[in-house]
């Protein structure tokens, strides 16, 4: 990657045990400004340090992932967040993707893909697991769109053909840079597709988006 | 020029020529019927063009393959002394416009035996899923007053042409060279008689040894998929009893379950209905079994067709191969719900194969992958290489 010096990273996750093991797979490739168990003092410490990527739980006690980004994203929108999850329930998903996570993993990611995660979200682009990407297709593809305010540009309500091949790969497990090689387009391409979509997953009003959520459990 | 696979209603003749040439392909059509229905030479050229031209998904001709089909061959010959009696007949009763149709249409007739032997598995599977519903008997469902219209207008024909044939020309005059025309059919039944007999007993049980031969296969999947799966992870628990013990007696109770309540191991059962639940119970019982992560993402979910139990079932041979020989400790399962396909992935990142050189009596890619989803009119892409893990694709039609 491009970063010339470290990223510096916060880390909020209620499990000592988790936190230990992430510190100990980054180890020195990321600088770990600090850590946080629950939802109030992660929004103080963060604001305090403006790290550039928070590796925020999903689940926390005092409110979940999402209040950490309402509490911080106001204020810093410089600060980039990637969500953990063990669970990949859609609720979680959307919620912490809608409140502004830049990225989502699950806790199953290997040591040298979550550095490559962070490095990513560090440099302002997206991560999607191959689990988001499916929920991505499974909420944009099916169905006509139907807009629900009427107020959003339509161009948020669809993703082009191109994106939904990049998103189609992630599904099945390539890397980005086996997405790059199977569909002859450059890493950086790549990238660009899946941030676009994230900024339509973060703006649509499509209302799929929403009852994908609830409708669905984890299978 | 090449016969269309996509714009086909029948052999896909009039879109290659409207591809060739740029008519209209309608057109061509209505024309190609009009002129069949007056003079019937179309249809024998028609028969004729499908025997010759290779489809444009193919290289071959279905020529080719027929030549070496001995038992067509006897077949359409034996169709010939049918063509001499109807002959007879029409010449007999003075009505030689359909003298002048019944030759064409029993040759192509003739040559159509030898182009349904001698199909290509994809046309073939193409024909049996699109074409003989439109043929169907089947008085259930939407396809019922397609039969009452049928048989309304078959009966109707047959009446006014029983009419016309009886009116048109005196008894007296008609009747003395039918007698003489039924002791020519006599004779002709009784010296060919016995052959079709043979060559009907002959098809007959040709297609009980396929039937047999498509038993013995399945019976060989669900074989490998249980028994000799097991095996192979007795032989590498070996040192730890316990679980010796755990797997064969998951294993005794399967195969009783499938020898005395029919019940094929290795499937998904009947009380699973969708996509989803197959899909889920599949990553359950893999994840327990072989002890590797299997990560799934599915796009849409559908009810369960027979082809799909088939695609689930390959789906879990092939999770259970990247189990077995990649060495990677988790493996990928994408499935999509296509309009008309569900199209399903399973990826390794273990060390991969070349799948040239898979010795022909590995069972799981032969039996258990492609035979199951060819039965049903599935696809499947196998992409490896040494080093850079495994990609299986399978793809099953749904009916829409």
């Amino acid at each position: 990657m491009t970063e010339t010096r470290r990223p510096r990273i916060f880390l909020v996750e209620d499990h000592a045990v988790f936190r230990a093991g992430v510190r100990a797979e980054l180890g020195d490739a990321v600088e770990v400004v600090g850590e946080a168990d629950e939802v109030e003092a992660a929004i103080e410490l963060i604001n305090e340090r403006i790290p550039d990527v928070v590796l925020l739980d999903v689940h926390l006690p005092g409110g979940g992932g999402h209040a950490v980004l309402n509490g911080v994203l106001p204020h810093h929108p410089e600060v980039r967040f990637l969500a953990l999850s063990v669970s990949d329930a859609p609720e979680d998903v959307i919620a912490v993707i809608r409140a502004g996570a830049r990225g989502y993993i699950t806790k199953t990611i290997s040591g040298g893909e979550l550095l490559q995660a962070v490095y990513r979200v560090a440099a302002g682009d997206a991560v999607f697991s191959p689990r988001l990407a499916g929920f991505v297709l499974d909420a944009f593809s099916h169905g006509t769109a139907a807009n629900q305010s009427g107020t959003v540009d339509p161009e948020l309500d669809q993703i082009s053909p191109r994106e939904r091949e990049v998103l189609r790969l992630i599904a099945r497990g390539y890397t980005y840079k086996e997405v790059a090689r199977d569909l002859t387009i450059s890493a950086k391409t790549v990238e660009s597709h899946v941030s676009s979509v994230l900024r339509k997953l973060q703006l649509s009003t499509r209302h799929e988006l929403t009852r994908w959520a609830t409708d669905r459990r984890l299978i | 020029m090449r016969r269309s696979s996509d714009g086909r209603v029948l052999a896909g003749i009039c879109a290659g020529i409207s591809q060739k040439t740029g008519i209209d392909v309608t057109i061509l059509r209505i024309g190609f019927v009009l002129v069949g229905l007056f003079a019937g030479f179309p249809v024998l050229i028609y028969a004729l063009a499908w025997l010759i031209v290779p489809l444009n998904t193919e290289t071959t001709n279905i020529f080719s393959r027929a030549v070496a089909d001995r038992r067509g061959i006897r077949l359409v010959i034996a169709i010939i002394p049918l063509v001499i009696v109807t002959q007879i007949v029409v010449s007999l009763l003075h009505v030689s416009f359909v003298g002048i149709i019944s030759w064409p249409v029993f040759l192509a007739a003739g040559l159509t035996i030898l182009i349904w032997r001698n199909a290509s598995e994809p046309e073939r599977v193409w024909m049996h899923n699109d074409l003989v519903p439109m043929l169907s008997v089947g008085s259930e469902g939407p396809g019922r007053w397609k039969v009452i219209l049928r048989t309304t207008a078959g009966a109707a024909l047959a009446v006014g042409g029983i009419v016309v044939l009886v009116l048109g020309h005196p008894s007296t005059a008609a009747l003395r060279p039918l007698g003489g025309a039924l002791l020519v059919i006599a004779a002709i039944v009784i010296v060919f008689g016995p052959w079709w007999l043979s060559l009907v007993r002959d098809l007959m049980a040709e297609r009980q040894a396929r039937a047999l031969a498509e038993e013995r296969s399945q019976m060989a999947a669900h074989v490998h998929d249980s028994v000799l799966q097991t095996l192979a992870l007795i032989q590498r628990s070996a040192e730890d009893p316990q679980s010796v013990v755990r797997l064969a007696r998951a294993q005794e109770r399967e195969l009783r379950a499938w020898l005395f309540e029919g019940r094929a191991p290795g499937s998904i059962g009947d009380e699973v209905t969708n996509l989803a639940e197959g899909v889920g119970l599949l990553q359950r019982h893999v994840e327990a079994d072989h002890g590797i992560a299997v990560q799934v993402v599915l796009v849409g979910d559908c009810p369960l067709t027979e082809g799909l139990r088939a695609l689930l079932d390959a789906a879990r041979e092939a999770t259970v191969n990247a189990a077995k020989w990649s060495g990677a400790p988790q493996v990928s399962l994408y499935a999509e719900v296509e309009p008309g396909a569900v199209i399903l992935f399973v990826r390794d990142r273990g060390r991969g194969f070349d799948p040239a050189v898979v010795p022909a009596d590995r069972q799981g890619i032969a039996q258990s992958i492609r035979a199951r989803m060819a039965r049903y009119g599935g696809t499947v892409a196998i992409r490896s290489a040494p080093g850079e893990g495994t990609e299986v694709e399978l793809r099953m039609p749904v009916p829409q």
